[in-house]
């Protein structure tokens, strides 16, 4: 019992901070807020005139679920500043697991990322994007698993890294390329061999095609916005997400105390 | 009675660092003991702290806290330390009594909830009185990003508190509190000592602090180079010495050969002598005196000598 309630203070804490912090929780929707509206709302007017396809909904879903994994990710790579500067220091020091501390910080993030995914929620209306309450059920769980498959993406690139100058470097650069890879803004049907597999290994990708899988359901430009079905892609990042956090957490622990 | 702490031939070696940041040192702490760790910046007393508290492994050696050993059972070893780190490891949005909260529920004292008033008596009660007892009664519903850096100091001891470990570690922790912060703080361990019999585990640059101890150590270069009471570590590696002088230098000289007691002379004649020697070698000289000047070391003479031997 006590580890659960662990967690569940590890995951209130995160989602206090957030909401004690107006200036972080502006700032973190400012790329969403840009992406779907100037960058969809450009594409739909210059390519998607005269074409059947809609480049806003293709734009907001992929931005939502680009979004959500990278905040997660993010989020739980600041592990690693966090145990030098703050509480963090002490949870360290507290006589609860070190996996309850990873899932406590986990689920925190998913909390902190699906506040955000409000008001991405909020960015796509404005932009024009049309959906009915099964698509906002579908946005709910598919945004859930996103954020838990991010977090535990966060997990295996918080293990491999040093200090907080080092994450601030590459982070940029494990997470830019999957904007391209995963096809939010672009559509990735049809790559040249070597970026397909490149595609392939990008853990953002499963996360896009999931929320366009679940999202698209039913429409007719389903087989122009969507891979592989929902079930694949699930399956994928529930592999995923247990082989990073299993991994990730064995390698942060030994890292951690053998310094 | 079993030491609180206990430690031996313990070694720490960074990695990709060819020497030891600790090097093979051994000691123990009696329970409610004040036990003091010196040295200067990059001695070791930090990654000393770190081994003890179970955030970094030892190279080899052991350490055992309250008999556990802190590699092998260092979730029990958690359970029994409070820490206070050299960086402040407060959450600045939350409020100070959130901060409490949170290490409450971490060390499985109290079921989580997510108001102050929705937790059980029991530790509302406890945070009052431990607030009362640093002095922060009104201050717990504030945000810790409006406290000053005592203040902050003292919410963590606060927090540190509850749990009731039996040995408290401080790293530092006066660094950077101005002089009326670090008396306050000072007296509130006292009084936290006294009343609750914690064991205290302190490292420090300020050697008026170690003074009170029962048991300093004096590390340098990850080695031990001095280890007792403060009054001990004084006398060990410090000379304390009479100066005498008289009008007639000559005299006093021939004297002092007579007497067969031991000097060396520059402007004035140095004795090496303490306590009762030095009563019974001015009773035995006839030579008027014109100087008489004792030297006592403090601790903070003691400490650069060694700093400077080692």
């Amino acid at each position: 019992m006590r580890e659960v309630y662990a967690v569940l203070t590890l995951a209130y804490r995160d989602l206090l901070k957030l909401l004690r912090d107006p200036t972080r929780l502006i700032s973190e929707l400012m790329f969403p807020l840009l992406f779907i509206v100037i960058l969809g709302g450009s594409l739909q007017s210059s390519f998607g005139a005269g074409s059947k396809f809609d480049y806003i909904t293709y734009i907001f879903t992929g931005v939502f679920a680009q979004t959500l994994f990278q905040s997660a990710a993010m989020g739980v790579v600041s592990l690693i500043d966090d145990r030098e500067n703050d509480f963090s220091q002490e949870v360290f020091v507290s006589p609860i697991s070190r996996y309850t501390i990873i899932l406590g910080k986990i689920i925190g993030e998913t909390l902190v990322a699906m506040t955000q995914a409000l008001g991405i929620l909020v960015f796509g209306l404005l932009a024009g994007v049309r959906f009915s309450i099964a698509n906002l059920i579908g946005l709910g769980w598919s945004g859930i698993v996103t954020c838990l498959f991010g977090a535990a993406f966060g997990v295996i690139i918080l293990s491999n890294l040093n200090n907080r100058r080092t994450a601030d470097q590459v982070f940029p650069y494990i997470m830019l390329p999957q904007f391209f890879l995963a096809g939010v803004f672009n559509p990735i049907q049809g790559l040249p061999w070597y970026l397909d597999f490149l595609s392939h290994i990008s853990p953002m990708r499963y996360a896009v095609d999931l929320t366009r899988a679940v999202f698209y359901g039913g429409r007719t430009d389903y087989v122009h916005a969507v891979l592989q079905g929902p079930v694949y892609n699930l399956m994928l990042m529930a592999a995923g997400f247990v082989v990073f956090l299993l991994i990730g957490t064995f390698l942060f622990v030994r890292k951690e105390q053998n310094r | 009675m079993q030491p609180v702490v206990e430690v031996e031939k313990l070694t720490k070696r960074y990695r990709g660092v060819k020497e030891n940041a600790v090097d093979g040192i051994s000691f123990s702490v009696a329970a409610g003991e004040f036990f003091t760790l010196l040295g200067p910046n990059g001695a070791g007393k930090t990654t000393t702290i770190s081994i003890l508290t179970t955030t970094l492994n030892a190279t080899s050696g052991t350490a055992r806290i309250a008999g556990h050993d802190v590699r092998r059972a260092a979730s029990a070893v958690r359970q029994d330390i409070g820490i206070i780190f050299q960086q402040p490891s407060l959450d600045f949005n939350l409020t100070a009594e959130e901060n409490v909260r949170f290490h409450a529920v971490l060390y499985g004292l109290y079921p989580f909830r997510p108001t102050f008033s929705s937790m059980p008596r029991a530790y509302r009660q406890q945070v009052t009185e431990l607030a009362a007892l640093l002095g922060l009664e009104n201050e717990m519903g504030k945000a810790v990003k409006k406290f000053s850096g005592g203040m902050r100091r003292k919410l963590e001891i606060i927090r540190s508190l509850l749990h009731k470990p039996s040995v408290l570690f401080l790293d530092e922790p006066t660094s950077g509190l101005d002089p009326v912060s670090r008396h306050t703080l000072w007296e509130y361990m006292r009084r936290v000592r006294r009343e609750r019999g914690t064991t205290i585990f302190l490292t420090t640059h300020y050697l008026e602090e170690a003074e009170e101890a029962d048991q300093t150590c004096i590390i340098n270069h990850g080695r031990i180079v001095a280890q007792g009471s403060p009054d001990q570590v004084k006398s060990q590696l410090t000379e304390t010495y009479v100066l005498i002088d008289a009008e007639n230098h000559s005299q006093l000289r021939d004297e002092l050969r007579r007497l067969k007691i031991k000097f060396t002379e520059a402007s004035s004649f140095k004795i090496n002598a303490g306590g009762g020697d030095i009563q019974r070698i001015i009773k035995a000289i006839d030579t008027p005196l014109s100087l008489v000047k004792t030297h006592n070391p403090s601790l903070e003479d003691a400490y650069l000598e060694i700093i400077k031997e080692s």
